[in-house]
């Protein structure tokens, strides 16, 4: 039956999440939400937050309860990303626990289970992906690091690029090239690499924003046992795909774009609009609020839907690809509506904005309103560009649902 | 009606673009911008005396060449396509702009020698776009004056000899009578200036005038009546800037074409994919059509006020949806190399994303060209 407010449960659930978000968030890690400048929260900040959720067992949301999981229902998830982000809290870094963990639960041997998904929990070991490389990336499948048998182990050599906090990470999950078959897809394995390994280089890549989040990983004869192989050698497809599905639909964007435009707009209060008002009252900008309200909550109402459908088992479907396509364009949609709140303020570049503690360089200080908000706007529309380009492509997106229209 | 370039137009496009070729390559700008200054006094001299533009658009009683808006517009073009950092539009275009009506002669020639970089500080940190929405105060004193308030985010005023500063001799914050331009040093005894890069690689700062003493030439035109001709050299600015963003976007365009025609994916170039080719038709289309509005607001700025600001806010609306679209798509279809700090595209998105919100937003611009309309019917 189609019903709109959520039950008694859900409430319930509702209000422990609260209460837990309200004992446990300290003034810094609430910082380290706030000022995030991407989709990336400071990583001090975000290491400890983990630890706070994983003493409570609630690290891993979706992982089940006998690997250390909250075992939560998709309503149970929602509800929590919901209240985490509306508390200001950051978010944990996915790369382990949402895309890493799945593979392994769902396809790694029980040696792998015991050894890496508690040390991921805990934040023992931080993980970065090494998936695209130079020559394959919405074509990932094109992909050549070479991974040469070698007995117990294979050896790696080749260049991954785009690597998400490589620079800190100290596990990575692969995808390396072990055979040549008629269809690319085969011959790929999914493979474990501790990047203290002898071989493994890892340079910077600096985004416009002049921060440091991507990098590029170089593999040189680097020998990994074929105990690290998840799933079986060739048939990594499988396992990666798994993930990219799971990376893709374990997401809800309505609750961070309510949350990010309530904040616009209490930023839109504090500074002079182009009329006699504040901006919050100007004719276009009222409007512009106006038109990404409805969006977000249309998107809400999506999630929603989508959400009740996995709860019935169904596939996700199309859904997966409509919420990327669509949370990411809010997403940048509100980055845009925060350089406005900016105004001329939104030309100065300080990258320490977004580290908590780290300063806000305006020499007036507190003679204006909100230029926290405005260091941190240039930064989140710059890096926000990287939205519609990763984790498949908007365009990429586009094709999957062009397919399932049957065009 | 001639949309045609005279010979020595295209002449000075031509060795402009040849010179910046060699003395503003990409690399060294980056090198430049990173640098402590932030500019290089080196291309500025080059610009000034090899060159001779920095007066291309000024009298020859000043030293200048006599060129008016066309050339104008032809050099910041190709400012922008070579996205060069030093203080042209600050300099040459809007400071003077406001000395040549103030019949600053001598000032005008020390522009043109290249011995000066000025900054014109109008914008106040509750003032957003509006140049009458000004606290700043110049009192007589004698017969000099003494200025104090606060500018914000001016642009270029790391770099400046000297300042142009808008005060108030009389009436309240944002009285359109009142106002007054003043010649200031920013060397003088209490202007306190904090400068800090801008994300486009340029620098600006945030000054405080604290009972700063000047005399009385430093007054530039007459006392009280200057918010008029601030406007009118706004919307000088505004066409310039525009000019500046077809250069920008002239680059970016073209860079996106080079760029998916050489990366491969799927075993074929991404250019050869229709929902690609469509985006870069949308791009190119974008950047012909704000040309268009950047013609109507330079040919336009002798006519009278209103068609003067009605042709000044279209280029400024028209230049900034386009510099959007175009900005957005050139990072997006060079995917995530769009997103490091290597390649040329991201430096000219930034500078896209600056100029879209300099001297008015859309919005702003919007909103000023519906005013406009309703008072002209």
């Amino acid at each position: 039956m189609m019903e709109l407010a959520w039950n008694e449960d859900e409430l319930r659930f509702r209000d422990e999440v609260r209460a837990f978000l309200d004992a446990n968030l300290t003034d810094e890690i609430r910082a380290a939400g706030l000022l995030m400048t991407s989709v990336y929260a400071d990583h001090e900040r975000s290491l400890e937050w983990q630890r706070i959720l994983h003493a409570r067992g609630w690290a891993a949301p979706a992982w089940p309860t006998e690997y250390g999981g909250a075992g939560w229902s998709v309503t149970q998830r929602y509800i929590f990303s919901r209240e985490r982000v509306a508390a200001g809290a950051p978010p944990v870094s996915p790369m382990g626990i949402q895309m890493c963990g799945p593979a392994i639960i769902g396809h790694g041997t029980p040696e792998q289970k015991a050894y890496f998904l508690p040390r991921m929990l805990s934040g023992e070991h931080f993980w970065c992906q090494g998936y695209s490389e130079p020559g394959a990336g919405s074509d990932l499948a094109s992909l050549q690091m070479r991974a040469e048998d070698d007995g117990d182990h294979l050896i790696c050599s080749g260049q991954k690029i785009w690597n998400t906090h490589a620079d800190i990470a100290n596990w990575g999950f692969f995808l390396v090239r072990t055979g040549k078959y008629d269809r690319p897809q085969k011959g790929i394995t999914f493979l474990l690499i501790d990047m203290a390994t002898p071989g493994v280089t890892v340079r910077p890549i600096i985004s416009p924003s002049g921060e440091h989040i991507q990098n590029e990983i170089f593999l040189d004869e680097v020998r990994v046992p074929k105990s690290n192989v998840v799933g079986t050698i060739d048939d990594g497809w499988t396992v990666a795909k798994y993930l990219l599905e799971f990376e893709r639909g374990g997401v809800a964007y309505a609750p961070e774009l309510q949350v990010r435009l309530d904040a616009i707009e209490a930023a839109a209060r504090q500074v002079p609009g182009d009329g006699t008002g504040t901006l919050r009252e100007d004719a276009a900008f009222s409007r512009r609020v106006a038109e990404a309200r409805i969006a977000i909550s249309e998107l809400e109402i999506y999630e929603f839907r989508a959400m009740s459908a996995e709860a019935e088992g169904k596939s996700p479907g199309a859904s997966a690809s409509i919420m990327k396509i669509r949370g990411t364009e809010l997403q940048q949609l509100l980055t845009e509506l925060g350089l406005i709140v900016a105004g001329r303020y939104g030309f100065a570049y300080q990258p320490q904005a977004g580290r908590p503690g780290g300063p806000v360089q305006f020499p007036h200080g507190d003679d204006v309103n909100g230029p926290d908000f405005a260091a941190i706007a240039p930064l989140r529309y710059l890096n926000e560009r990287a939205g519609t380009i990763y984790a498949g492509s908007n365009e990429i997106q586009r094709n999957i649902l062009a397919k399932l229209l049957g065009l | 009606m001639d949309f045609t370039f005279s010979d020595e137009q295209v002449q000075l496009r031509s060795s402009l673009q040849s010179y910046l070729a060699e003395r503003n390559g990409f690399e060294r700008r980056v090198k430049i911008s990173r640098s402590e200054p932030g500019w290089s006094a080196d291309l500025w001299r080059g610009l000034a005396e090899e060159l001779g533009i920095i007066g291309a658009a000024l009298p020859e009683s000043v030293g200048g060449i006599g060129g008016g808006p066309v050339e104008t517009m032809i050099i910041m073009e190709e400012l922008g396509a070579s996205l060069v950092l030093e203080p042209y539009f600050e300099t040459a275009v809007v400071a003077a702009g406001l000395l040549q009506a103030g019949g600053r002669e001598a000032e005008l020639e020390a522009i043109v020698r290249g011995d000066a970089r000025y900054a014109f500080a109008w914008a106040e940190p509750e003032g957003r776009y509006r140049y009458h929405h000004v606290g700043t105060r110049a009192v007589r004193d004698g017969s000099g004056w003494r200025l104090s308030g606060m500018k914000a985010v001016v642009g270029a005023a790391p770099w400046a000899t000297h300042l142009l500063v808008s005060a108030r001799t009389g009436g309240d914050i944002r009285d359109r009578d009142g106002i007054s331009l003043f010649l200031v040093d920013p060397a003088a005894c209490g202007v306190a200036m904090r400068g800090y890069p801008t994300i486009d690689g340029r620098r600006a700062a945030d000054i405080r005038f604290d009972d700063v003493q000047v005399d009385a030439t430093a007054l530039v035109g007459t006392e009280g009546t200057s918010l008029s001709l601030i406007e009118k050299v706004g919307d000088v600015a505004i066409a310039a800037l525009g000019a500046e963003a077809l250069g920008v976007m002239r680059r970016l365009v073209q860079d996106t074409i080079d760029y998916t025609r050489q990366r491969r994916q799927f075993g074929q170039p991404i250019s050869s994919f229709q929902a690609l080719q469509h985006r870069m038709v949308d791009m190119f289309m974008k950047l012909e059509l704000a040309t268009s509005a950047v013609y109507l607001a330079t040919l336009s700025l002798d006519a009278d006020a209103t068609e003067r600001a009605k042709a000044a806010s279209a280029a400024k609306v028209s230049v900034g949806q386009a510099l959007r679209f175009i900005g957005q798509n050139a990072v997006q279809l060079h995917g995530g190399m769009g997103m490091t700090d290597e390649l040329p595209v991201g430096h000219y998105f930034k500078r896209a994303t600056v100029i879209e919100g300099e001297l008015g937003s859309t919005d702003y611009h919007l909103a000023r060209y519906a005013e406009l309309s309703k008072a002209a019917a």
